[in-house]
């Protein structure tokens, strides 16, 4: 309790809740009207723009880091796959919590499932694989929670499916990732056309996932290794710098391709004359410090062996998805109508949720070895 | 089977991979849908319009809409602005608005009416994952609140911006938006009844496909009277509300840019990757993994030797 008190980061989370708290019970009593500015121009707010489009690529990390390890049997990242299946569990898991806040009849949720189906629809895929992907990490996760309850049996069986569920992971993810972007495509003259290509949408929403979620599981490492030392064991800690560094392969992989296609889209929809208004500024601003700054940081990093410098690219990279996908969602959205700042209640409970997330995050590190390994697992 | 069939089977084998055999034979034999051929639609004069609102008198009555915050004859509503200096736009209590723009060179405003176009491959049907919408053979694009999650995916996807949602309600906001007077009206072979309404008669209510060649004669009995093109006719596959301006229609509000191209079109690069990523992984990505885990065979085996 001490501690608790003692840690400032759960005096801001009181204040979050304080206020944020009564705001999303007053959602749900007044409905979106009240929370939001209900708006028929722009239909989407920060509950998905932020919740589901942003925080759906920044969990990629759990299908990456599956199929490096069982996949394509790198053993060596071992020690913090676990980190990345939790932060890929935890981050759809919480999508999904978003996504229940915004929608207007969110008791209908199964509705798409079981009840009328559209499977015409892009959202509809979506919906499906991010159901059957939340289970796949679940069952992915399973080991770590079996350790810490003592059992034996449901972490055998995992073990011998694991090939099959990381299968099943990587098409799922393909498809829904790829899918988030495919979204824009059913809007497409409300999308600014930098930020728009009907052909290669899906694939920029995919690709970059690969990199946003390497990113952000060297972010979560890395304030895991801050805040969370005392839980982290040694092998963890030991090879924390080689994982970043291994991972920044990967990121910096992906980050190529990722730039190449951008190009080819530009070129390909003859877009140049873009870049020379405002909003070619502010395309080149996210492509400059969300893609060419950590491309050239983790390149860096890599050559020179430095892990410190391929954190601060994994940060750059985060903030650079964040904002590619709340440009398309929200900012480049309807370019050529108003822009809307999004209400100070949806703010508000959007920041609270997002808190949630940490604090469960949190939680859950404390207890499950997830930066540790289970000492009786040897035997 | 029409495009659209073949889709739902594509996308559905997101769900049955052994559904895509089948469904990439359908894709070389898929046509366009285009629309029901003896669908009906609505001509819109717009040189005639007065900006009187009767329609919107009318279509308030028929819907059972709430009572505005205006009465309707009350002509400020034309000089209300929302945000972005935008004119008014349909709301979750008013199915069709009128507008009024000035335009240089014309002595008097014009009055745009405005409401659901009941496209023939409608974006808010398409998008809908559950499955709301329904384009009826009369040409009504109808929806269904019973099943309704509320995802607004159907307004991000209109290309007119048509659907609104009743945000004001907590236990059960809909979308809402013109039904073509569906349930009342169309469904009886009647006219709409903002149609019907109508002093200044400018509005035809017939079949779709004779309404079009109506409207290219009206362009050329009276050269110069009409701008060469009935917008409606082509814009994104076609919509069942089409309409007549003497002015382009990019002065009036309308958008220009749509193309011909049904919003569905754009989607399809993605859908086309569906049943290939379904079909072409497993096989690809296990073969991966056989290659790794012998490559790390091999080495073990070196390492013991
Ligand atoms: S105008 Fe919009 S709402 Fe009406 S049928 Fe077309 S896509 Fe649907
Ligand atoms: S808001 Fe309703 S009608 Fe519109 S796409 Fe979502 S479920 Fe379908
Ligand atoms: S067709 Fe019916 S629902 Fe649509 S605007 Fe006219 S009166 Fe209203």
């Amino acid at each position: 309790m001490a501690q608790l008190i003692r840690n400032p980061f759960n005096w801001i989370l009181a204040v979050i809740y304080a206020v944020g708290l009564p705001l999303t019970i007053g959602r749900f009593i007044f409905g979106l009207g009240w929370a939001t500015h209900s708006s028929y121009d722009y239909p989407w707010g920060l509950f998905l723009g932020w919740g589901l489009f942003v925080m759906v690529p920044l969990s990629a990390s759990g299908f990456m880091l599956g199929t490096t390890v069982e996949l394509f049997g790198r053993k060596d990242f071992k020690p913090i796959e676990r980190l990345g299946l939790l932060n890929g569990l935890l981050g759809y898991f919480f999508a999904v919590v978003f996504l229940q806040v915004d929608l207007g009849q969110p008791w209908r949720l199964v509705y798409p499932m079981f009840v009328s189906l559209g499977p015409a629809a892009v959202l509809f895929l979506v919906a499906w694989h991010v159901a059957t992907y939340l289970s796949v990490q679940i069952a992915e996760l399973v080991p770590a929670a079996s350790e810490f309850m003592g059992w034996i049996k449901p972490k055998k069986f995992i073990k011998s499916i694991v090939l099959g569920l990381t299968i099943a992971g990587i098409i799922l993810s393909t498809l829904h990732q790829g899918a988030l972007g495919a979204l824009f495509t059913y809007a497409p003259g409300k999308v600014h056309p930098l930020w728009f290509s009907s052909a290669f949408q899906w694939f920029h929403f995919f690709c970059s996932s690969i990199f946003a979620g390497l990113s952000m599981l060297i972010v979560v490492s890395t304030l895991s290794k801050w805040f969370l030392k005392w839980r982290c064991d040694k092998t963890f800690l030991e090879s924390l710098d080689r994982c970043t560094l291994g991972i920044s392969k990967g990121a910096s992989l992906a980050l190529i391709t990722y730039l190449v296609i951008k190009f080819i889209a530009l070129a390909h929809d003859n877009n140049w004359g873009y870049l020379l208004t405002g909003w070619g500024q502010w395309y080149l601003f996210e492509i400059t410090f969300g893609a060419i700054i950590p491309l050239a940081l983790f390149t860096t990093a890599i050559r020179s062996n430095r892990a410190g410098l391929a954190r601060l690219a994994a940060f750059f990279a985060v903030f650079g998805i964040a904002l590619n996908r709340l440009n398309t969602a929200l900012i480049a959205f309807n370019w050529n109508l108003y822009q809307e700042i999004p209400h100070w209640r949806e703010a508000i409970i959007a920041i609270m949720v997002y808190a949630t997330y940490i604090v469960v995050y949190r939680a859950v590190l404390y207890r499950l070895p997830i930066l540790y390994t289970w000492k009786g697992d040897s035997k | 089977m029409n495009r659209r069939n073949f889709i739902k089977g594509s996308l559905a084998g997101g769900l049955a991979v052994a559904a895509t055999a089948k469904t990439e034979k359908a894709d070389a034999a898929a046509g366009t849908f285009g629309g029901y051929a003896d669908s009906m639609g609505v001509l819109v004069d717009l040189t005639k319009c007065v900006g009187c609102r009767t329609c919107e008198a009318a279509c308030n009555k028929e819907q059972g809409l709430p009572e505005p915050d205006k009465p309707f004859d009350d002509y400020s509503v034309f000089d209300e602005h929302r945000h972005g200096g935008l004119p008014r736009r349909t709301t979750e209590k008013e199915y069709t608005i009128v507008n009024r723009y000035e335009v240089e060179g014309r002595e008097k405003p014009l009055y745009r009416k405005f409401q659901c176009n009941h496209c023939n491959e409608p974006a808010c049907l398409t998008s809908c994952f559950v499955n709301a919408y329904t384009k009826t053979p009369e040409g009504a694009v109808i929806y269904n609140p019973k099943v309704c999650v509320g995802c607004r995916t159907c307004m991000i996807a209109c290309p007119f911006y048509v659907p609104t949602y009743s945000y004001s309600s907590a236990i059960n906001p809909v979308v809402k938006k013109c039904i073509m007077c569906y349930d009342t009206r169309l469904k009886f072979g009647r006219p709409p009844a903002c149609v019907e309404a109508c002093p200044q008669g400018v509005m035809t209510f017939g079949k779709r496909k004779d309404l079009i060649s109506l409207a290219h004669k009206m362009i050329d009995a009276k050269p110069g009277k009409y701008v060469n093109h009935v917008y409606g006719e082509t814009e994104v596959g076609g919509t069942s509300w089409m309409y007549l301006s003497d002015v382009p229609f990019e002065e009036i509000g309308f958008n220009t840019h749509l193309g011909p191209q049904p919003i569905i079109n754009y989607v399809k690069d993605f859908l086309a990757i569906v049943p290939m990523v379904l079909t072409i992984w497993p096989a690809l990505f296990t073969g991966f993994h056989l290659l790794a885990t012998r490559k790390q065979a091999n080495k073990d085996e070196s390492n013991k030797a």
